[in-house]
């Protein structure tokens, strides 16, 4: 997803250098199912609960099947 | 309680016969072909064929249908039997395609459910898709319906519990009638009168909890039941030879046996009247089960024969899908007439001595027959 990492003054981190990837990402709590915004660098715990455990949700890319 | 109906004369004709017997069966095979009997002619002739041939339906309700076929080699009866089973065409899901599925069922697993939901659309409104001329294999507006399956579980009114300590939730269970047919091009106005959707509403796909969701596009195309089971129109399509009980006037059955005789047979088909005689119900002898039961008991030993009618076909079917029961059997003949043409016109070619390519066998071993 992202373009290689460029080393420049204005970006220490250097890896998170595409706007698109540096959006808030929705997660599942594992504990409460509750739906949390994670940034980066920001603890990953639970708004709802304090769970520290976090679920990714599905792609929403399409799959194909036949129905067999 | 005398039966109206009676078996006509020809029935008792001992060349139709088939024998059962306690530990085995006899003459199988059919005898009336040419040269079998001296000097009889049994050559093959339409208009006794027109004579003897009989059909006539017993039953009929809104989904099954019993039918009698009398007149016919075992091999055309079977023939029209594996027909409807394998290649009367019907309509069914075929392409799957998930935007999100969320639920506990796994994709293909709920695709391989869908599939199997019997769609109300009659076969002769579709087009084959691999017949889509320049196109082939494409799907349009001809050939393709297109349903959608949108749904989320949610709690109805919060997290509230009701009198009895459940949540009421909505789209708990996901349905067939959650299909949403999506009509594309000409399709509005084709299928106006009757639009496509499954012919139950009530079939459970999945089983939802809150918070997940189903997604998913789904594409119907023609089919036949021998490249995959969900395209047969039929739930059964069976047959079974007509029984035959012929008591042995030598030897009566003793009166004081006779419920004994009675209960050795299916209820019905054996009556008993106040001396004690007993008598066959010739309307209700086609629903024995021939269990043989009779022939296990001493007592009873030459008072009776079971037989079969070798030619007597009593069809069942049950339709599932777009058919009437009674159609069923007509689009079979249809099916039957069109491979009799093709083999026709291929045999033709051959006496004419023209030199066809060979059609090259498919996966399957099937050899599609083309017109020429």
């Amino acid at each position: 997803m992202n373009s290689a990492p460029v080393a420049n003054g204005s970006n220490p981190g250097g890896a998170y250098n595409n706007q698109a990837a540096r959006q808030d990402m929705e997660y599942l709590c594992a504990d409460c199912g509750a739906k949390n915004e994670i940034r980066s660098r920001e603890p990953i715990r639970c708004r709802e609960c304090g769970h520290r455990i976090m679920y990714k949700k599905r792609t929403k890319r399409m799959v194909q099947f036949e129905a067999r | 309680m005398a039966s109206s109906s009676k078996l006509p004369q020809s029935a008792y004709n001992p060349r139709r016969h088939v024998g059962v017997h306690a530990e085995w069966i006899s003459d199988v095979s059919s005898t009336d072909y040419p040269g079998h009997y001296p000097h009889e002619d049994h050559s093959w002739d339409l208009e006794k064929f027109k004579q003897n041939l009989q059909v006539k339906v017993q039953r009929l309700s809104q989904r099954s249908i019993e039918f009698d076929l009398v007149g016919v080699d075992a091999s055309i009866a079977n023939a029209f039997r594996r027909i409807l089973i394998a290649e009367v065409p019907t309509v069914a899901i075929e392409h799957v395609y998930v935007w999100n599925n969320t639920s506990v069922i796994q994709d293909e697993v709920l695709a391989h459910r869908i599939g199997l939901v019997p769609l109300n659309v009659d076969p002769s409104m579709v087009e084959w898709r691999k017949n889509a001329p320049g196109f082939e294999g494409q799907p349009n507006d001809r050939n393709t319906l297109v349903f959608r399956l949108p749904i989320s579980c949610e709690r109805i009114g919060g997290n509230k519990k009701n009198a009895t300590g459940t949540q009421q939730l909505k789209n708990e269970y996901v349905k067939s009638g959650d299909l949403v047919w999506q009509p594309q091009g000409e399709q509005v106005s084709v299928f106006e009168s009757c639009p496509p959707g499954p012919t139950n509403k009530d079939i459970v796909l999945a089983k939802l909890r809150p918070g997940q969701e189903i997604d998913m596009e789904l594409h119907a195309i023609k089919g036949v039941g021998k490249d995959h089971a969900k395209w047969s129109p039929v739930a059964t399509a069976s047959y079974r030879l007509h029984p035959l009980i012929i008591l042995n006037p030598e030897k009566p059955v003793p009166p004081h046996l006779a419920q004994k005789f009675a209960k050795c047979f299916s209820p019905g088909v054996v009556t008993v009247d106040e001396d004690g005689e007993v008598s066959i119900d010739e309307k209700n002898m086609r629903q024995d089960s021939v269990s043989r039961e009779v022939l296990r008991h001493k007592e009873f030993e030459g008072c009776v024969q079971l037989k079969r009618i070798r030619d007597w076909f009593i069809f069942n079917v049950e339709s599932e899908g777009p058919y009437a029961p009674e159609r069923l059997f007509l689009e079979s003949i249809l099916v039957m007439r069109q491979k009799i043409a093709t083999i026709k016109d291929a045999a033709e070619g051959l006496m004419r001595g023209e030199d066809e390519p060979v059609p090259e066998a498919a996966a399957d071993g099937d050899v599609e027959m083309t017109e020429t």
